[in-house]
């Protein structure tokens, strides 16, 4: 019973007490929000699948304070995703915006769909013009 | 006939696509530099070897130039390193050093003990020079054209391999055309 107490309370561990930024960047709730927001759709470049955010190798900790600069120098979210993607590229934004090369795998399913959809339509409106006698003499032969 | 080789054909282009974008060699940590073909960053910083002068991207204004991302706790810059002596022996290009996230101490220590292939080296503690040229691992080597576009990065330790297959031919080229 004691154990299975101590697996349950350790399993109620806020881990993200633990999280890399103790401290608020900014005290200002909305800056503090749009940082959130940032560094939350940032790629670590280094440690490829996480966000700065998540990542506490130090060029994400350096993104961070960069942002956290930018942000206090008044610059737009735009600004700042500008200036990451001016130097680092695409690469790090989480979200890509349309265009270019993304927009192909944006709007390729899209595509894929209206494509099949047409066959199938095709297909369909055929078959149904065809006479019913076919699919008797069809299952004669069958037969 | 064609109703039935579309289909294929489009197949055989999806797969296509997909083969090449999931090739085996492709090498997921080497981005390409948003900077290849663009004005390089520009950078002003402390001298390493004599931290009241500068170092600053004006002093190879109009040069080919190499600028290289090196640190004392950096593995694959002392890998390099050596090449980096035997190239600024044999050729005319100046190789500027950017000490990056480094403590001053070992970075003197270093480039007394292992010989300094460097013009300059600047002095860029916090990355703040590294972060403006888009660096994100150490050895970074950045190849700068006359006109100050960046003409090829390369990410990891430089070798003669790669000097003579990526760096050289862009260099002759360069070279040939009027400032």
């Amino acid at each position: 019973m004691n154990r299975l107490l101590v697996i349950i309370t350790s399993s109620l561990v806020s881990w993200s007490v633990f999280a890399i930024d103790t401290g608020r960047a900014f005290d200002d709730d909305e800056l503090q929000a749009r940082y959130q927001s940032i560094i939350s759709e940032v790629r670590c470049v280094q440690c490829q699948n996480q966000t700065i955010k998540d990542s506490n190798v130090q060029i994400a900790s350096d993104l961070r304070r960069e942002i956290r600069r930018l942000i206090g120098e008044g610059k737009s979210d735009g600004e700042v995703y500008d200036f990451l993607v001016q130097r680092y590229g695409e690469f790090v934004l989480y979200r890509p915006p349309m265009r270019g090369i993304t927009l192909f795998l944006w709007l390729a399913p899209g595509a894929f769909l209206l494509v099949g959809a047409f066959i199938a339509i095709r297909v369909v409106r055929k078959r149904m013009s065809m006479p019913l006698e076919i699919d008797d003499e069809a299952d004669q032969v069958a037969n | 006939m064609a109703r039935y080789l579309a289909p294929l054909i489009v197949f055989a282009v999806l797969v296509g696509v997909f083969i090449k974008g999931l090739d085996p060699e492709r090498d997921l940590k080497k981005l390409p530099s948003p900077f290849l073909g663009k004005d390089a960053p520009e950078f002003d910083l402390p001298n390493v070897k004599n931290i009241n002068e500068r170092v600053s991207s004006n002093d190879y204004a109009g040069e080919i130039a190499l600028v290289n991302f090196w640190a004392t706790w950096c593995v694959g810059c002392r890998q390099e390193h050596a090449f980096l002596m035997e190239l600024s022996r044999e050729t005319e290009i100046p190789i500027y050093g950017i000490d990056w996230r480094d403590r001053l101490e070992p970075a003197i220590n270093w480039l007394a003990q292992l010989g300094d292939p460097y013009v300059a080296s600047g002095f860029d503690a916090d990355s703040t020079t590294g972060i403006n040229w888009g660096v994100y691992g150490a050895p970074e080597t950045f190849l700068i054209g006359k006109n100050g576009r960046v003409l090829y990065k390369h990410l990891g330790p430089l070798n003669r391999d790669t000097w003579e297959a990526k760096f050289m031919p862009l260099i002759i080229a360069e070279q040939g055309t009027a400032q």
